[in-house]
Parts: structure tokens; C-alpha cells; sequence
């Protein structure tokens, strides 16, 4: 009986999450795809063909699942932060809390719509990218799992921004500060192998290294860490980052006074 | 007796020190309706953010139907139907669009969801906008869509924080025969107000909070006959001046209105009489204030004066 409950509450949540970035498609659909576009024809067309080939394989092929990966990032996290705090915001999260729905409802609803969109979006780039780029496929399921994985961890992270969040301004801050630098630093242009040996070192503890290495396998076959490693990282980040999220909500952390 | 609402002990502390409910009790009788009055910061809404855990208590207990929000909450949650005094609702979304989200939070699936927002929008008049933006709706309608929204899962227990706030008389009328009927059918209502002539009107029961404690928990018709002295306003046809009533107090307000208190056990004849015999003739009169109003204010002053009586005692 409480499990109907619950599939029906976590259903409406998603259908709510979905309805509300696909009613604004404009702005959440189709700005990545130009600027992943225009991404392809500077650094791939424009520079990559002066770069030739990165890990021996030719650099416009090379930065697409890292550009990808970067678009599921950014919208997978911008979307449940903007989403949950503006529904702080408004106050209609009350909606749900004075309703019988569990906090690990609330929590997979809302990280299950920055997921849906984070790979929507992350489809939507696949298929500029076919514009540009021949784009293989060297393992589907690997693609999958670091797909799933990594939207996960973000939209978490962005649901924890939410939480903590008072003002507008306090859910562009992480991104604009942390997430943006370890993405560009995360591999997403080159291979972490042609930094000097202390970079090399620094980029390990860059989790989006490891994010965006397991997906630049699953198309390309090659990778700068081990898959093992690549998922046990991720395993763990959604693991950390789910108990805080559920800890947070129980406690009414930002939520009840 | 089976209670729907059973509160113990309740007391809510705010960060920073704020002392706002301090140790409540109350019970609220299955299919009764129930006014939660207080001036405003008394605690009524922290009371109710309680019950519909918005708010963390401090201390005590609160159980719906039984069921202990400690140990129960989700079970208790369901008996619940909140009414909150702010609008809630995504404002960007459609008034279908809220209805049949929230009746999903529920656990009510998407067809029977639409049938029962069909009924409500229907009876609370909102229908034809069921398709529009919440934020295009007028504050009346905006309360309106909260009331149906509350009743979307069917429950037992309707807590309404000042519904009529900001609505015109008509509409309020509308909404007080809606409630009752709602009532009729057996939903528990409690209701907070500062209309005290709606908690007259529509209660059988109430609790008045003042400082955080109950100072009165009676029902509506014992509190009303407690009142010893009503005041009613006279519009007289001439002027009148120094109008004598004996055993009355008279004041002269202008030159053609007179107040006069009228005690326990006086009746309007001794007054009309001897106005009759002065040759004034008399050609409206209504109370001075409400009866409920003129109860509210002397139990919150002599509360407040308590509890200054207590803090100065407690600096000596």
C-alpha cells in the first residue's frame, strides 16, 4: 500500500521536474546545444586541426565525450539547484512536506528530473556532435553507467546547493566558482598524460577526471585512469553526497524552522 | 472520545531564543470546528506548522487520529489538510497542474486526481481557470485554489490559517457556507482567524493563544455567556444631551449617539423605556463591537498583563 503511495508521489515529482524544464525548452534545452556547437567548431575545427591527434586519436573526436560529459554536468546540477530552491523560494516545497511522502522521495524525485534533463541535454550534444565527428562506439554499457553515474552525483550536488541556498545568487556561486574550473581542468580538452608529473598528481583528486575519462572510453577505448578506479569514485560521491542530501532533508535543514 | 487532534507539552524555541509556544495543550474532538485565535506572533501558526510539520518542535507531543508525529508521521500526515496563511503554490504552474501534483503526493494516481480537481475547482467557482497560470489569479481566487488544493486528498482534518485574509465580504460569505458544509460532511476544521465574527459565527469550539500559552480553551457558547457587559451604540433622533439611565452608564459619543453598557441580567426594554419617557427617540442601535471580540481583548490583555506580572516578579 505505502509503496503505491510511494511510486505515485515519486512519479509526480518527476513529472513535475520534467514538465517544468521542458516548458522552458528555450532555455534549458537549446542554449547547450549552440554553445557545445560552437565549442566543435573552435577548439575542433578551428584549433583542433592544428593540434592533430591527442592519444592517437584525431582531437575534434577526442573532446566529444568530454564535452558531453560537461553539458550532463552543468545541467544535471543547474537544474535541480535552480528547481528546488525556487521551489524553497515560492514555498510550494511545502507542498510536499506537509504530504505523507518520504524523504527518500523527495530526494530521487528531484535527482531523478536532474538526471532526466542532464541526459537529455547530454543526447541533444550527441547529436550536433554527429554533425562534426564519425562517432564510435566502444562500449555501450560503460557509456550507460558513467552516464547514469555522474548526473547522479551532480544532481545531488545541485539538490545540496538548493538546501543551503538563500538567495539566488548562492546556487551560481558553486558553479560558477568550483564546478567550472574542475570541468575545464578535468581533461575535458586534453589528456591529464601530457601534464607535468605534479599536475598529473593534482588532476587525481579532480573527480571529474575520473567522470569524464570512464566516458571517453566507452566511445574512444582510452582512458587516462583505470575504470575501476573511475567507478569506485563515482559509487562513492553518490553514496557521500545521497546520505548528506537525506540527512539534510530529515533534520529540515533550510527548510523548517 | 476519539480526538483528531491531541497536542501535550508543546513548546517550540526559535534559534535565537524566541520562546514561541511554551508547553500547549489541546484537543480537538473528531468533526468539530475549532477556532485557534491569538493576536498576531501569539503562536498560532507555529502551532499549526507543528501539527503539519513545517516546523521542528522543541518539546512535547502532537498526535493526529492517534497517530504520533514522532513515530507516525507519514500516517498522520495523511489526516492532514492545510490551508496556509501564504500562498504556497508555484505560481508559474496551472491551477490543474497544482491540484493533481499535490493529490500525488498523496498516493491519489492521475485519474482520480482529475475527477476530484474537476469537483473542487467546480465548486470553489474556479473552473474556467483551470488551465490558466496560478499567478494570473485574483487574492481571492489565489485562497480559493489553497482550499481546493487542501481537500484534494480527502482529509480529515482541514487547518485553515486565516482563509478569509484579504477577501471581500461576499466571497468570505461564500467560503463560510462552503466550510460549514464541509464540516456538515464531517471534516474536522480548525481555523484561525482575526475576523472574530467568522470564529463566532462558524465554531463550536476554541482555544484563544497568547504569548505562547492557551489562556482559554472552552466551547463557543460558555465563553460568549461569560461576558458580563455588552456595549451597544444608539443613534438618537435629537440631540440628547446628558441622557440619563438609571443603573446604567451612559456616554454621550456626539450629538446624536449614545453608548450604553448593558450588564448581565438588564434588558433593552429598561434602556428603551426610559429613553421613551426622556422624549428621545431612538432610530438604530448595533453592538459596539463584537461579543467574541470584546471576550478576545480583555483574555489577551489580562494574559498580557500576567505576563508582565511575571517578568517583573521574576526581575525582583
Amino acid at each position: 500500500m505505502q509503496s503505491a503511495v510511494n511510486r505515485i508521489a515519486l512519479k509526480s515529482i518527476l513529472h513535475k521536474e520534467v514538465h517544468r524544464f521542458t516548458r522552458i525548452w528555450v532555455q534549458t534545452l537549446v542554449p547547450p546545444a549552440i554553445t557545445i556547437s560552437l565549442y566543435f567548431v573552435i577548439f575542433g575545427s578551428l584549433i583542433g586541426s592544428r593540434i592533430g591527434e591527442m592519444g592517437g586519436i584525431d582531437y575534434m573526436s577526442f573532446i566529444v565525450p568530454g564535452l558531453i560529459m560537461m553539458s550532463v554536468i552543468t545541467n544535471s546540477y543547474s537544474n535541480v539547484a535552480s528547481s528546488f530552491f525556487s521551489a524553497k523560494w515560492q514555498r510550494n516545497v511545502e507542498e510536499m512536506l506537509v504530504a505523507p511522502v518520504p524523504n527518500w522521495v523527495i530526494v530521487a524525485g528531484y535527482v531523478g528530473g536532474g538526471m532526466i534533463r542532464g541526459m537529455l541535454v547530454g543526447l541533444i550534444v550527441t547529436i550536433v556532435s554527429l554533425l562534426f565527428v564519425d562517432l564510435q562506439i566502444h562500449n555501450l554499457w560503460v557509456i550507460i553507467a558513467t552516464v547514469c553515474l555522474t548526473s547522479a552525483v551532480f544532481a545531488l550536488g545541485g539538490l545540496i546547493n538548493a538546501i543551503f541556498a538563500n538567495s539566488f545568487d548562492d546556487i551560481s556561486i558553486i558553479p560558477t566558482f568550483i564546478l567550472t574550473p574542475l570541468t575545464y581542468l578535468g581533461g575535458v580538452f586534453y589528456s591529464i598524460s601530457l601534464l607535468p608529473e605534479f599536475w598529473q598528481g593534482v588532476s587525481q583528486v579532480n573527480p571529474i577526471v575520473y567522470m569524464v575519462n570512464a566516458f571517453r572510453y566507452g566511445f574512444l577505448g582510452i582512458s587516462d585512469v583505470s575504470l575501476t578506479a573511475a567507478f569506485l569514485v563515482l559509487l562513492t560521491f553518490v553514496l557521500v553526497l545521497y546520505t548528506i542530501a537525506m540527512t539534510l532533508i530529515s533534520k529540515g535543514i533550510g527548510l523548517r524552522s | 472520545m476519539q480526538y483528531a487532534l491531541e497536542i501535550s507539552h508543546l513548546e517550540k524555541v526559535y534559534k535565537g531564543g524566541f520562546h514561541a509556544l511554551k508547553g500547549i495543550d489541546l484537543k480537538v474532538e473528531q468533526g468539530d470546528f475549532f477556532a485557534l485565535l491569538g493576536p498576531n506572533g501569539a503562536g498560532k501558526s507555529t502551532a499549526i506548522g507543528i501539527i503539519t510539520s513545517l516546523v521542528n518542535k522543541t518539546k512535547g507531543q502532537v498526535k493526529v487520529f492517534g497517530h504520533d508525529i514522532d513515530n507516525e508521521l507519514e500516517q498522520a500526515k495523511t489526516y492532514l489538510g492545510l490551508v496556509p496563511q501564504e500562498f504556497n503554490f508555484n505560481q508559474f504552474e496551472s491551477l490543474l497542474t497544482i491540484l493533481i501534483n499535490q493529490a500525488g503526493y498523496y498516493g491519489v494516481n492521475r485519474k482520480i486526481a482529475l475527477e476530484r480537481a474537476e469537483k473542487q475547482l467546480k465548486q470553489l467557482e474556479l473552473w474556467d481557470k483551470r488551465n490558466d497560470s496560478a499567478r494570473m489569479l485574483s487574492g481571492g481566487m489565489k485562497r480559493r485554489l489553497m482550499i481546493a488544493r487542501a481537500l484534494m486528498h480527502n482529509p480529515q482534518v482541514l487547518i485553515l490559517d486565516e482563509p478569509t485574509a484579504g477577501v471581500d465580504i461576499e466571497l468570505r460569505r461564500a467560503m463560510w457556507d462552503f466550510l460549514r458544509e464541509l464540516n456538515q460532511q464531517g471534516i474536522t476544521i480548525i481555523l484561525t482567524t482575526h475576523y472574530l465574527e467568522e470564529a463566532e459565527m462558524l465554531c463550536r469550539n476554541i482555544a484563544i493563544i497568547d504569548n505562547g500559552i492557551i489562556v482559554e480553551n472552552t466551547n463557543m457558547k460558555s465563553l460568549l455567556a461569560t461576558l458580563d457587559v455588552e456595549t451597544i451604540m444608539l443613534d438618537v433622533k435629537a440631540d440628547a444631551p446628558n441622557a440619563e439611565l438609571k443603573e446604567f452608564v451612559v456616554r454621550d459619543i456626539d450629538n446624536h449617539t449614545l453608548e450604553v453598557d448593558i450588564r448581565k441580567g438588564q434588558t433593552l426594554n429598561q434602556v428603551f423605556s426610559q429613553l421613551t419617557e426622556q422624549g428621545i427617540e431612538v432610530l438604530s442601535m448595533r453592538n459596539k463591537s463584537n461579543r467574541l471580540e470584546e471576550l478576545f481583548v480583555r483574555l489577551v490583555n489580562k494574559g498580557s498583563n500576567a505576563s508582565s506580572n511575571v517578568e517583573t516578579a521574576g526581575a525582583i
